[in-house]
């Protein structure tokens, strides 16, 4: 197998506040290949995103500190380069979008500006290529009329197309992996599904590596390689997409999956999972979901689940994953 | 654009004359005999009365003084005082000097201010945000003529002698500092906590995110990305306070001397010289509205969600 892209490995993030200590990551291992794309499935607050920003170098620290891990980008660990290298990688080996494309982009610089700015400034293009460039760009994300709207504030652009904008940004400078952080989640469905679309087909076009953070799950169906599911800091379960849906080895995707509206149970009241996610100040001893677990038994208050290997690279932090998954 | 310039230009006009008409009306018509005192002990001839009286106007009711007075303003006679001396001509000296007195005073509070502000924004909570924020409550608190007095008598040649704070009746650019400084010293206080509010607020953005997790250097996520968005409320306050600065001269004016709009301000309410205290308010209520007007134009031009149509 060849080396993976991104691999990130047992990383602890805590934030340190007047409040208390939150550990928002408690041992975060995923990886990524080129051409692959993994999506990271998680409830707001499962530290999903944390894990995105930590990758990137733009997290706030303090209040956040890395306690432990390591994240391998090209075999080499961003951890321990300094802050200019680290840079340097940003935008150019890993760019990310964001969720909210109006308040991610600046709202007095023209688009034009914004994605010339990374041309210009780190490629050293002279103005007319970069405003050459900038226009393909925009024309390779299916902006219409590319070339006239390139000069256009992000708050004349409609939802969809300020998204499409923030694509073409994060590419201006080819990067090899992409991590779009809940980038549908302000759109409605119809644009959503184009976004996804475009998405998929510029990964595919450009063999990049993608990380997609989303709580969607009818998202992540249609264009993830693999998925991790994300609870309280932890990766609890890691699958193929096919096999995920197909039978959850934990008891919180399978809440998941159960908690879908779904058409052959209409009228029937939809399931939810009970209770909330857990304070991060607070994690509950044992396995963090044992107190909405439906299958919890004493064990799963006293000890934290192992990493079970199920098997073609799936593993879940359960005690009775195999169980959970001879079940699906 | 042009409609809207054309539009604020026009509503210039009302607002013109409704402060103008406000200020003539309550200069002539205070209850007092307009000529007492104006002729030494005794009181005035009545030859005298009647002739000033009828150049000033002074049987006319009071809406037609205004509108006469007014006509004489627009072919650019600002009148004469009870002495005969030219108001226009007092101006034209006087004005040039204020006027480059507000203009340093703004440059000198937006520059300290600014640089302050953005550098106590970006480093909460240490000792040069302490220090600013202390230092500023204390501009703030103090009145405008004991920062003047203190700084006069302990710069000057009788305190530490460390520049020479005395200004010549045509002063020059260096001599105006000093004074720049103290005129402006308030709002540059205001200033370094606005734009400081401005960076805190903005500095935790998601675009400033955006442009950090572009890769770009430190220095453009601050100076293009942040600061160009945490300015314009800074840009708006300052235009508006130029035009206030030249009418608070007044006080900066007289501590150190200067022959400017202020001291001639301040003898014609003295010295009741209505045609005098009208032609200068006149005055600096136009360049009050022409600055705020340019505020309002500057914004469009910095933050393009505000378009006029």
């Amino acid at each position: 197998m060849t080396q993976p892209l991104l691999e990130v490995e047992d990383l602890h993030v805590e934030f340190r506040t007047r409040d208390g200590v939150a550990k928002v990551l408690n041992g975060v291992s995923y990886h990524v290949s080129a051409g692959e794309t993994l999506a990271v499935l998680g409830e707001s607050g499962s530290g999903k995103s944390v894990t995105a920003q930590t990758i990137m170098g733009i997290l706030d620290m303090p209040p956040a500190f890395i306690t432990k891990g390591s994240i391998k980008f090209r075999g080499e660990d961003l951890l321990t380069k300094s802050a200019e290298e680290r840079r340097q990688v940003r935008g150019e080996g890993i760019a990310m979008i964001f969720q909210d494309a109006l308040s991610a982009l600046n709202p007095v610089f023209t688009v034009g500006f914004q994605i010339e700015e990374q041309l210009k400034v780190r490629r050293g293009m002279s103005k007319a290529d970069a405003r050459k460039r900038a226009v393909e760009l925009l024309d390779q994300v299916k902006i219409p009329n590319a070339k006239g709207r390139v000069s256009d504030y992000p708050h004349q652009f409609s939802g969809g197309m300020r998204q499409r904008a923030m694509i073409a940004m994060s590419l201006a400078l080819d990067p090899e992996l992409l991590i779009a952080d809940e980038p549908t989640t302000a759109l409605d469905v119809t644009v959503q599904a184009q976004i996804m679309d475009l998405l998929a087909e510029i990964q595919k076009e450009r063999d990049m590596g993608m990380i997609l953070i989303t709580h969607d799950l009818g998202v992540v169906a249609d264009v993830a390689d693999r998925i991790s599911v994300m609870y309280a800091g932890r990766i609890v379960e890691h699958a193929d997409v096919y096999e995920l849906f197909r039978a959850p080895g934990h008891p919180y995707t399978e809440s998941l999956l159960e908690s879908l509206p779904r058409l052959d149970l209409k009228g029937q009241e939809l399931k939810t999972i009970k209770g909330l996610p857990p304070s991060l100040t607070n994690i509950p001893p044992g396995c963090p979901f044992n107190p909405r677990c439906p299958r919890a038994f004493d064990r799963c208050v006293t000890e934290v689940p192992a990493v079970h290997n199920l098997g073609m690279g799936r593993t879940s932090r359960c005690h009775i994953a195999e169980e959970v998954v001879a079940r699906g | 654009m042009g409609r809207y310039v054309l539009r604020r230009l026009l509503q210039l006009i009302p607002v013109f004359l409704g402060t103008t008409f406000l200020i003539y009306a309550l200069v002539w018509a205070i209850p007092q005999d307009p000529f007492s005192g104006k002729c030494g002990q005794r009181p005035c001839d009545p030859s005298y009365i009647a002739e000033m009286s009828a150049k000033l106007n002074l049987n006319d009711p009071l809406l037609i003084q205004y509108f006469k007075y007014l006509g004489n303003l627009l072919t650019g006679d600002f009148g004469t005082t009870f002495n005969g001396v030219s108001v226009g001509e007092q101006i034209s000296t006087s004005w040039p000097i204020t006027f480059k007195l507000g203009i340093i005073a703004v440059i000198i509070e937006a520059l300290i201010g600014i640089i302050a502000g953005v550098l106590t924004g970006l480093r909460k909570q240490g000792f040069l945000d302490n220090l600013v924020l202390v230092s500023t409550l204390f501009l703030i608190s103090l009145p405008v003529f004991v920062t003047g007095f203190v700084l006069r008598l302990y710069l000057g040649p009788q305190g530490f002698d460390i520049m020479d704070t005395s200004v010549s009746t045509d002063p020059t650019i260096g001599e105006l500092i000093l004074p720049g400084f103290v005129l402006g010293s308030l709002s540059m206080a205001y200033v370094a906590r606005l734009t400081r509010t401005s960076i805190v607020e903005n500095r935790r953005s998601d675009y400033v995110r955006t442009a950090i997790a572009k890769g770009q250097p430190q220095t453009r996520v601050v100076g293009i990305h942040l600061l160009r968005n945490s300015l314009i409320p800074v840009i708006t306050f300052l235009g508006t306070d130029l035009g206030s600065l030249m009418g608070g001269a007044i006080v900066t004016e007289g501590v150190f001397n200067i022959n400017g709009i202020g001291g001639l301000i301040f003898r014609g309410i003295q010295e009741k010289e209505g045609v005098m205290v009208t032609g200068i308010v006149t005055l600096l209520v136009l360049v009050y509205l022409l600055a705020s007007l340019l505020v309002d134009l500057l914004y469009a031009v910095l933050d393009p969600r505000i378009r006029y149509e």
